[in-house]
């Protein structure tokens, strides 16, 4: 897993069979001073999270597992919110917390 | 997933007896702000999509999860047409506009 920053929302209605009502959302993967890393992707969201939040996801055949119906053609999948993450002894993000 | 343009299509004659009857679509990347980026993928289509449809697709063993791709060699499949997608609250691509 990996950390990311969600960045945008995409809308698409005509999508694979099996992913109806599942959020796709942009994601920016993170270095480990939460500094951008590599190529913004899409993932699914199986959590309800949106642009801003510091979040975790699950990239490969795995992502999958983490949708509703696990048969899916999903290979990146936001699996969690990072309220607090900790990079050699500094706090790099405060997801909800910064937020709140 | 990736975003992309669907460009054109494939035609394949001799090809893997397993990608019989797979529709196969030309796609070209592009970044989140909607500017093509100079790389290709051939991917098989799972949602109709044609030329001009901006598309996502996946890619790596995911690719196989569908049924139209089950246990065949297949390494990117598109598996959604994107209507429109924001980011940080500012609408970036609209496809009915």
């Amino acid at each position: 897993m990996y950390l990311a920053r969600v960045t945008g929302r995409v809308v698409a209605t005509q999508r694979y069979t099996g992913l109806e009502g599942v959020a796709l959302q942009w994601i920016q993967p993170l270095d480990e001073d939460a500094k951008p890393m590599g190529d913004p992707l899409v993932a699914c969201a199986a959590i309800s999270s949106g642009p801003g939040d510091l979040v975790m996801f699950v990239d490969g055949r795995e992502a999958a597992l983490a949708c509703p119906t696990t048969f899916v053609p999903v290979d990146a999948a936001i699996v969690g919110f990072v309220e607090q993450a900790v990079s050699k002894g500094a706090i790099i993000g405060r997801g909800a917390l910064e937020r709140a | 997933m990736l975003l992309g343009k669907v460009i054109g299509s494939v035609v394949s004659t001799q090809k893997d007896e397993k990608l019989e009857g797979r529709k196969l679509l030309l796609v070209q990347v592009h970044s989140q702000h909607n500017k093509p980026i100079d790389q290709y993928v051939v991917a098989i289509d799972s949602v109709q999509a044609g030329p001009g449809d901006m598309v996502l697709y996946a890619t790596g063993s995911s690719a196989r999860q569908t049924t139209l791709t089950e246990g065949r060699p297949c390494d990117a499949v598109v598996m959604a047409v994107v209507d429109s997608w924001d980011l940080g609250g500012e609408n970036v691509y609209e496809k009915w506009a």
